[in-house]
């Protein structure tokens, strides 16, 4: 479902991702990790067309569609999901209009029709209860005064309400206590379904304890150094990453 | 009054509406304050770019009009936007009250030329008194055209059951039109009234100019909360001013939004009279297309122990313009006065422009006060975080817009006006904020 092919990206004149490449197929969990200033993120913006993020070679196909072609919110529609790392704060917005406006987007796209401002805010109500954020979080501007934790709830009510077929978490557990940990990964797992597929960005082995991925990567000097089975992780966590450069990878 | 034209140009802006005041005809017991203010509208220096009150706001647009004064007879009109809320309602169109449009009377709210001779001369003690003419010239322009207003009395200790709603409402003729709507508020001791005044247009080819002032008198312990609202469209030309006088522990709440136009000018000067008076001033400018929207406001401490907390904020659009200007002057004998005043300006486009100016004078040493101005931008983080949930472009710019000023719309206490104003502006951004790149 989705392919990267060679990808390298250049940020602010820095070559970022050097001929990345990576293939996930439908209902995979594909963890990266990687030491700080790797990529990782990189990879994240570059999925979901971030402005400044410049691609300048590779390809990406997204359910066979040429993803980079495609205008940030039209990834979007299409199923492009991606957990912010740092999650944006919009006063004055209010986070119901916005998750409306974001959830209409989609239904239209797929030729499902808008939903009744009822029908939403029932989906959205139970949607914060299932991650564990107070209706209060409904009314207030997106982000707007929530603490880290709260904010990457938010992301993950998000990714439930807008149901992505590729959902791409930034280091969503960065941050988070064991309770909110497990609220996200009860969320995530909830919504693993045979065909939705997932990146999950994480620096801790902990979170893959929750969430169990089919494969673990390494990102290092912007490609994928190493690949693995899940206990890739546990080998990382022991020995950090040091000795991925001493092996020469 | 011909002798005082008789020494202008005749071409003049000056003389021109003064010729309009001479056609006129009035009650007698208005004629001392007509002549005065003539006397000083003729007598001051046009303002130009000179002039530091009009320094980027030119009078260019009030020239190239030769003004007539509106007819008498109540012109054609088709409803607009006017809001709906249950109100004493006085609804006038290019200065004619339209009684259809209008509540039943009340007894606490009366046209000058309905008033019985106690009311005059409540009216006469009150008129052209609050208003000062040295920061706003307009205003004596003002007093030279009195014929008609609106007076509002609520007596000690009492309370409206109801807000009133002033509703301007202009429509083009085919003879350019001066219209100068008064309004005299007199809140008596602890009283307390809500007040609501509208001014709208029925088309975007308006060729009117509106000369609007609103006078308003809170007595010792009175509280007034005052929204003045001005949603005219393009080709109006409008000049305006609200000035308040607040005496012991009165307390003025004030709401402004203005829609740009072709010259659009408002001017507040709220005058801290005695001691333990407060007040609060929150205004949203938004100029768009090629308009001009300039806010003056001017708050005098002149007791101690008074507060004054003003919050403005705009979003000018394509190739309009926008001043503000923010004043606060702070006596010798203002010791104890809290004041602050805040002022951010959104910018959506290369070309548009503001000019903002908070000014702080202060003569008192026991003091706090703080004021501060930014201009920003769209942030472009907040409109990737937006488009990557599937917004477009546009909707991610009109929703951060909108969001903007959504802080000031949110804290609007009257539920009608508050839910009037959050759908027609929700409306206005989504027209796709025309002239703006979508897609950068
Ligand atoms: N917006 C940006 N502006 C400038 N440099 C950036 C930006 N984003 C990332 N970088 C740089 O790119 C490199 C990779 O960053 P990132 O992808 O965030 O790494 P990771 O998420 O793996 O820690 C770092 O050197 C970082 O400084
Ligand atoms: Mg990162």
């Amino acid at each position: 479902m989705l392919e990267i092919r060679n990808l390298s990206a250049r940020v602010e004149g820095n070559d970022i991702l050097r001929q990345l490449s990576l293939s996930i197929r439908p209902g995979e969990v594909h963890a990266i990790m990687g030491p700080n200033g790797a990529g990782k993120s990189t990879l994240g913006n570059v999925l979901a067309g971030r402005p400044g993020y410049e691609v300048t070679g590779g390809e990406v196909l997204f359910h066979g569609k040429d993803l980079l072609a495609m205008e940030i919110e039209e990834r979007a529609r299409e199923g492009v999901f991606l957990a912010f790392q740092y999650p944006v704060e919009i006063p004055g917005v209010s986070n119901m209009e916005f998750l409306k406006a974001a959830v209409d987007a989609r239904r239209r796209h797929l030729g499902l029709g808008e939903l009744s401002s009822f029908d939403f805010m029932k989906l959205a109500r139970d949607a914060a209860k299932r991650v564990n954020l107070d209706q209060a979080f409904l009314k207030r501007g997106v982000n707007e005064g929530f603490s880290g934790g709260e904010k990457k709830r938010n992301e993950i009510l998000q990714m439930m309400l807008l149901e992505p077929s590729l959902c791409i978490l930034d280091e969503t557990d960065s941050g988070l206590d064991i309770d909110a940990l497990q609220v996200v990964a009860a969320g995530v797992n909830a919504m693993r379904d045979g065909q939705r597929s997932f990146i999950v960005v994480t620096h801790y082995q902990r979170l893959l304890d929750y969430i169990v991925p089919d494969h673990v990567h390494v990102l290092a000097a912007g490609r994928i150094a190493r690949s693995g089975s899940k206990e890739l992780a546990l080998e990382l966590e022991a020995k950090g990453y040091s000795w991925l450069e001493d092996e020469g990878v | 009054m011909s002798e005082l034209i008789n020494e202008l140009p005749p071409a003049s802006v000056q003389a021109q509406l003064l010729q309009v005041a001479e056609a006129q005809s009035v009650p007698a017991w208005m004629s001392s304050l007509r002549l005065a203010g003539a006397r000083e509208w003729r007598a001051a220096a046009w303002p130009d770019r000179r002039t530091e009150l009009w320094k980027y706001t030119p009078l260019a647009a009030l020239r190239n009009r030769q003004f007539q004064h509106a007819s008498l007879s109540q012109p054609a009109w088709s409803a607009t936007q006017a809001l709906n809320v249950d109100a004493i309602r006085l609804v006038f169109v290019n200065g004619v009250f339209d009684a259809s449009a209008s509540s039943p009377g009340h007894a606490a709210v009366v046209r000058f030329s309905d008033a019985d001779a106690q009311q005059q001369a409540l009216i006469a003690r009150h008129l052209g008194h609050v208003a000062t003419t040295t920061r706003h010239l307009f205003a004596s322009l003002s007093n030279a055209l009195v014929a008609d207003g609106v007076l509002v009395h609520v007596a000690p200790d009492t309370a409206l059951d109801k807000p009133v709603h002033i509703v301007h409402v202009a429509v083009p003729q085919a003879e350019p039109v001066v219209v100068s709507p008064r309004l005299l508020v007199v809140l008596e001791a602890q009283a307390e009234l809500e007040l609501i005044e509208q001014f709208v247009s029925d088309t975007q080819e308006q060729n009117g100019f509106v000369n609007s002032l609103t006078e308003i008198h809170c007595g010792a312990g009175a509280q007034l909360r005052h929204y003045r609202i001005n949603l005219e469209q393009e080709h109006m030309l409008h000049v305006g001013g609200v000035h308040v006088d607040l005496w012991r522990d009165a307390h003025y709440r004030g709401f402004t939004l203005a829609e740009g136009s072709a010259l659009k000018r408002i001017d507040y000067q709220i005058n801290h009279q005695a001691a333990g008076a407060s007040a609060a001033l929150d205004g949203i400018y938004l100029p768009r297309n090629r308009q001009l929207l300039d806010y003056h406001t001017n708050v005098e401490h002149k007791a101690p122990h008074c507060t004054t907390s003003e919050t403005f904020r705009g979003i000018v659009a394509d190739d309009a313009r926008a001043v503000f200007n923010g004043r606060i002057h702070i006596h010798p004998q203002a010791q104890k006065t809290l004041a602050e005043l805040n002022n951010r300006t959104l910018l959506t486009s290369d070309r548009a422009q503001i000019d903002t100016k908070p000014e702080l004078e202060i003569y008192a040493d026991d003091v706090k006060c703080a004021h501060g101005a930014t201009v920003s931008q769209l942030d472009p983080t907040a409109q990737f975080y937006l488009r990557s949930r599937g917004l477009s472009a546009i909707q991610a710019r009109s929703m951060l817009s909108f969001g903007f000023i959504n802080e000031l719309l949110q804290a609007i206490e009257q539920p009608a006006v508050r839910e009037h104003l959050h759908a027609h502006l929700q409306g206005l951004f989504a027209e796709a904020l025309p002239g703006t790149v979508t897609n950068p």
